[in-house]
């Protein structure tokens, strides 16, 4: 192919796709009633309103060790969900990756299985369970656990097979049986990943454990919506920073146990 | 030939400091989630009747799903209506994240700039979606105009982090020679480094789109964003009827799936990690 002729034939494409990308976006604005003028008008009269309006006050400060006590509930469900679907996904993941199967007719069925739970969304997961655990903090704490045995599974799946077959392969020339396969060389090869993936979805977690809040009625999210819909706005402002000052303390220490165990 | 052996037990793994921080963690994680268990608020219901209700449940979701209060020709349109919500917080998201992206990254931008930027960034990251919406809610009233302009932000703020990544990986050389060559910085930006990460960026932003569908999902049912998860949560909170809750869920369900294996595919041609 002539060069111009190569260029000449990517601009069309890229043309084309800046298009359909154009008459989809204008399609979703027309079917969502999307104003974009009122859109960006928003954006500043909001950030006014909450400069003057959105800040803690005296009430806000007074309510902050029942803030706090709502905040420990919803990071300690966020962690336990996370750390328990996080055992249970490494089992699903050690059935089905490649290397470690038991039979190759575990494979499958055990993708299939974590692709169901992991895109069924949480908020999803959580109106389900409301039929049967109510407004308590199992709610929650199955909802983020389904969806984090999901996902786990899959990164797992993936990790285990980077690892290869040859310690497995190493262990099993000395005559180890499949339990001693498993927990001296596939376990500890994985260990870093796993932590490190288990740290993401309790940081995913605590965020969409907020969600979950607002619908169940627990925890953080509850207490924002009550407060919220109370007009007790320098209280709610009160609850986002703690909020964010939990979640970038998080952040922060898992960033710090990444970088030294991997 | 005489070989010693180390009295006791051979320390297999050895003493490091990565081996006493992963102990630890794991120690942490496991106090944390036993207190998490024993803490939980159960409000009275018996956790074993309660499970065996899920059980039963989600049998009535997956096998005796119906509709009743919504036609398909309208879960369809509340469907689309979730997916144009993602779409459309994708593509204002990417745009706006492009040029802050630029200013975060290492290579293109002062350090000064840099850090302002991603500690911006960070604190929207921190924010839960919802909480944007809602806050956006109180000026703008519930409805579609607050939760774009919510979902915009926190899909800003994940974007930058994304495209900052990419543009650093790129390669000094090809920088350093349009520099050289006296291209100012706009020509540098265009000439080398949108070409060499088109795909990368292209892959990150599915990804969002992705997520954005999910978040589409739970703002129509928290939020007042209509779409599909209003019906569900109108379903789930008000009709109390887990069977047309069953259809919607095979309708995300399916549409998810299709996303993930379109972001799959994406992403193995142009190798693309996932990690966040």
């Amino acid at each position: 192919m002539q060069p111009d002729a190569f260029f000449r034939r990517r601009r069309i494409q890229s043309a084309l796709f800046f298009l359909a990308m154009v008459a989809m976006t204008y399609g979703g604005m027309v079917l969502t009633q999307f104003d974009l003028v009122q859109g960006l008008s928003v954006i500043p009269r909001a950030f006014a309103w909450g400069i003057a309006n959105f800040v803690p006050d005296e009430r806000a400060w007074a309510r902050l060790p029942r803030i706090l006590e709502k905040l420990q509930e919803t990071v300690l469900i966020a962690v336990a969900s996370s750390t328990i679907a996080s055992i249970f996904g490494l089992g699903l993941a050690l059935l089905g990756a490649n290397t470690t199967r038991p039979h190759p007719w575990f494979s499958l069925p055990a993708r299939a299985i974590a692709s169901i739970f992991r895109n069924i969304d949480v908020s999803v997961w959580a109106l389900i369970l409301l039929f049967s655990f109510g407004q308590s903090g199992f709610t929650g704490f199955f909802a983020l656990f389904f969806v984090t045995f999901g996902f786990i599974t899959r990164v797992m799946v993936e990790t285990i097979d980077e690892v290869g077959i040859e310690p497995v392969e190493a262990l099993r020339a000395t005559g180890a049986g499949y339990t001693a396969i498993i927990s001296q060389s596939v376990i500890p090869a994985c260990l870093p990943q796993l932590i490190s993936w288990v740290l993401y979805m309790i940081e995913t977690n605590i965020r969409s454990a907020t969600l979950v809040g607002i619908l169940t009625g627990t925890g953080i999210g509850f207490l924002f919506d009550l407060y919220f819909k109370n007009f007790s706005y320098g209280s709610a402002s009160l609850v986002v920073l703690a909020t964010v000052a939990v979640v970038l303390l998080i952040e922060t220490v898992s960033n710090y146990i990444r970088r030294t165990i991997l | 030939m005489e070989t010693t052996l180390p009295s006791g037990r051979i320390r297999v793994r050895p003493r490091s400091h990565a081996n006493t921080v992963l102990q630890a963690t794991l120690i942490v994680l496991a106090l944390l989630t036993v207190y998490g268990l024993i803490t939980i608020d159960t409000r009275n219901i018996n956790v074993v009747t309660a499970f065996g209700d899920m059980l039963n449940n989600f049998r009535v979701v997956l096998f005796e799903a119906r509709l009743k209060n919504l036609s398909w020709l309208d879960l369809f349109r509340e469907l689309m209506i979730t997916v144009a919500l993602g779409l459309l917080t994708t593509v204002f998201g990417a745009i706006i994240a492009f040029f802050l992206a630029l200013l975060a990254a290492q290579n293109l931008a002062p350090r000064r700039v840099n850090d302002a930027v991603k500690v911006v960034m960070a604190f929207i990251r921190a924010v839960p979606t919802v909480l944007w919406v809602l806050f956006f809610a109180v000026t703008a009233g519930l409805g579609s105009v607050a939760a774009v302009i919510g979902m915009t932000f926190h899909s800003v703020g994940y974007l930058v982090k994304a495209y900052a990544e990419t543009f650093e990986e790129l390669d000094a050389g090809v920088l350093e020679a349009l520099r050289a060559s006296g291209g100012n910085w706009w020509q540098t930006v265009f000439q080398a480094v949108v070409p060499s990460s088109a795909s990368a960026l292209l892959s990150w932003t599915f990804v969002r789109f992705e997520i954005n569908f999910s978040v589409a999902i739970a703002m129509g049912a928290t939020a007042g964003a209509g779409g599909i998860g209003f019906d569900m949560f109108m379903a789930s909170a008000f009709y109390l009827d887990l069977r047309e809750l069953g259809i919607f869920t095979y309708a995300v369900l399916i549409f998810a799936i299709l996303l993930e294996w379109g972001a799959t595919r994406l992403k193995e041609t142009v190798g693309v990690k996932r990690q966040a």
